[in-house]
């Protein structure tokens, strides 16, 4: 128990914010995504300490399984995977590098301020996937559709905005008229 | 510290580290990146503050971080998918070149 | 309860069923109190390490052997009586090859390749029923685990095959990835149904509710109409998943040299291997859990016969069809593959979904099975002859060798 808190956390934790700062770090993209996954699968183990399974293994699925690959795929289709051919970090880093910093203070600040009183900690709650599953069909299941007509909408959206623009037959007439 | 504390300045510094990808970065795919670790870090402090909150039994944190990570993924894709097209038109990824609106 | 249940209660026959649980209290037995549960939980990780990777070696042997019959020549039999110790030799070929890794490649992402797919093969392998009480983890959500597990597979594909800088092994990886993601879809909503019947996603669940008899037939849900239909594309879907015949593009040995693992070579090789045929055993292994009634026998009378017994015999029925399999049917295209998984499998599921509702409110009664079945086929057919209306079938020419 360091400070109060579990081994388990600490190492966790480590090896999120190490994932998160690599993936800030590293030149090579697809060396990025994959610390990116890092953070991910480490989140994952701190929703599963919070005793979110539900949300731990969706994270999982999610996010591991289908955006970390969305995110290689993006990058090796706008052939970010070789040596690139501008800097990798833009003229303004110091600033960006100084509002972040900026922000992690008042957000620490606000949080350690506010909860030095309480040190309660409940008793885990126990949540089954039935009780979601209630849960989401009586009193959530307007959310539920309104994200179902989003992933639909957002399918479509990406299929129409990727898709390669169909070629136009060009005119004959415009080139045979010089001759 | 407390656990809430810790779990919430955890969540804190992933944000911080997101919103730093997303201001210093050039690649457009690596700020879309920073924008998916910025919606991670707040759905660990949504799901912190329901494990240690009132009310666990409403499920409130955990739906809302539910509904979070799928809006997330959808959006990942889009802009994705944004990035890709404009690849497409101009053979960059990179931002400082995206100054101009018209096509 | 039937007549057989009463042999059954014999606590001869119940100590043989539980034989490996006793086995686990007794070496329990040996430590304190506040470490038993550790103890426990180390014991079965020890039988799941020990036991499924004996079942792969068993299995290369069995489909070198099976394919050489299909193809009419013999397959290996020089090491040992009729080839058994073949695995053996293979073991210690691939752990004293020379590990060749490539100049350029990419060298912490090529090593950590196979080490995720073994890892996230082997998790896939906790919420799996065995037996009778004999899951190592009875997790809520079990089901949502393993579908969760088997789609970080994927990302080890990738990693294999971009970090080896190969054009070759990129090609097999990308073609692997964008496999696996299609039927990702079918493979999860047809193991819905399964959920939807039973009201949990508790492995554990799903082969209890399937435990009990009318008569001597059991309960399984493959002998309904949307758990045949669900049975048969969640089959279709795990050998996409798994890159088996005839889904094998990604390792078309004949185009890619070995696909994504290709410039893997000696024990990596072999971890890759281990990997992509514990993943068959893991999928098979809950196919039979959500379908085919996990550990359960399939007539009222055999149930004297162990629960594992039960388990690991339908598991090697699962692996002998995965080899016949690939043995008769060839390869599908690219786009052959795509087309069947986004525009026949899909709608299929989704219809099942829909089949499976409806049974659950028709009541008991003839009125359900001739609703559900005669929905599945029509659809079965209609969706067959509207994606088949284009392909010409020509007379049957033949071609000979001048």
């Amino acid at each position: 128990m360091i400070f109060g808190l579990s081994i388990v956390f600490v190492l966790t934790s480590i090896l999120t914010v190490a994932g998160a700062l690599a993936a800030a770090l590293l030149k090579n993209l697809v060396h990025c995504a994959l610390s990116l996954t890092i953070t991910f699968a480490g989140l994952a183990l701190l929703y599963l300490q919070l005793d979110a399974q539900f949300a731990g293994f969706s994270q999982i699925l999610v996010y591991i399984g289908a955006v970390a690959i969305l995110v290689v795929f993006a990058i090796l289709l706008t052939r970010g995977a070789g040596i690139p051919e501008y800097r990798s970090f833009s003229s303004s880093w110091l600033a960006g590098i100084t509002i972040s910093a900026g922000v992690f203070a008042l957000l620490a600040w606000a949080v350690t301020k506010s909860l030095s009183a309480s040190a309660s900690s409940s008793a885990a709650p126990q949540v089954t996937v039935q009780q979601i599953g209630l849960a989401l069909m009586s009193s959530y299941v307007l959310p539920l559709e309104i994200v179902a007509v989003l992933l639909t909408v957002a399918l479509i959206g990406a299929v129409i905005v990727a898709m390669p623009e169909s070629r136009t037959p060009k005119s004959e007439s415009s080139q045979g008229g010089d001759r | 510290m407390t656990p809430l504390a810790a779990f919430l300045i955890v969540a804190a510094l992933v944000f911080a580290i997101g919103l730093a990808i997303a201001l210093t970065r050039r690649n457009a795919i690596l700020v879309l990146i920073g924008i998916e670790l910025m919606l991670n870090a707040a759905n660990l402090n949504l799901i912190a503050f329901w494990r240690f909150g009132t009310h666990p039994e409403a499920l409130t944190g955990m739906m809302f971080a539910i509904f979070s990570i799928a809006v997330a993924a959808a959006e990942a894709a889009v802009g994705l998918g944004l990035a890709i097209a404009y690849h497409r038109h101009k053979k960059t990824t990179d931002l400082d070149a995206m100054t101009r609106m018209k096509g | 309860m039937s007549q057989s249940s009463q042999l059954w209660a014999n606590p001869v026959w119940t100590n043989l069923d539980q034989i490996f649980v006793l086995l686990q209290h007794w070496v329990e037995g040996f430590f304190p109190v506040w470490l038993q549960p550790a103890v426990g939980t180390v014991l079965g990780v020890i039988a799941i390490v020990a036991a499924f990777p004996g079942i792969f070696a068993l299995t290369t042997v069995l489909e070198r052997k099976g394919l050489g019959r299909m193809q009419n020549r013999l397959g290996p039999n020089r090491v040992g009586p009729f080839g058994i110790l073949q695995p053996v030799a293979d073991g210690i070929k691939s752990l004293t090859k020379e590990d060749i890794v490539p100049l350029t490649a990419d060298g912490v992402v090529h090593f950590l390749a196979p080490v995720v797919l073994v890892i996230a093969v082997f998790l896939g392998f906790a919420v799996l029923p065995v037996g009778r009480n004999m899951v190592l983890t009875n997790l809520d959500a079990g089901l949502l685990f393993f579908f969760a597990i088997g789609a970080s597979t994927e990302l080890s594909v990738f990693m294999a095959g971009w970090s080896s800088r190969n054009k070759y092994s990129l090609l097999g990886a990308m073609r692997a990835v964008a496999q696996m993601i299609s039927y990702e879809v079918p493979l999860l909503l047809s193991s819905v149904v399964a959920v939807m019947i039973t009201g949990s996603l508790s492995t554990v669940k799903i082969v209890e509710a399937q435990s009990g008899f009318t008569g001597i037939f059991p309960h399984w849900y493959v002998f309904t109409p949307w758990g045949f239909a669900g049975f048969v594309l969640f089959v279709i879907a795990a050998l996409a998943e798994t890159n088996r015949s005839p889904f094998d593009l990604p390792e078309g040995e004949s185009e890619l040299v070995a696909g994504y693992f290709t410039e893997y070579s000696g024990f990596k090789f072999a971890l890759f291997f281990l990997g992509e045929y514990l993943g068959m055993f893991s999928i098979a292994g809950f196919a039979i859990t959500l379908f085919l009634g996990g550990w359960g026998a399939p007539l009222s009378v055999l149930e004297i016969i162990p629960s594992w017994a039960w388990f690991f015999a339908k598991l090697l029925c699962a692996i002998f069809f995965f080899i016949w399999l690939r043995g008769t049917l060839p390869r599908l295209r690219q786009d052959q593959l795509m087309n069947f998984a986004w525009k026949f499998m899909l709608p299929m599921s989704l219809l099942n979904l829909l089949v499976a509702g409806a049974w659950r409110f028709l009541g008991d009664g003839w009125l359900r099975w001739i609703v559900c079945s005669a929905v599945l086929l029509l659809a079965y057919g209609l969706l067959g002859r509207v994606l088949m209306r284009h392909q010409r079938l020509g007379a049957r020419s033949y071609r000979y060798a001048d």
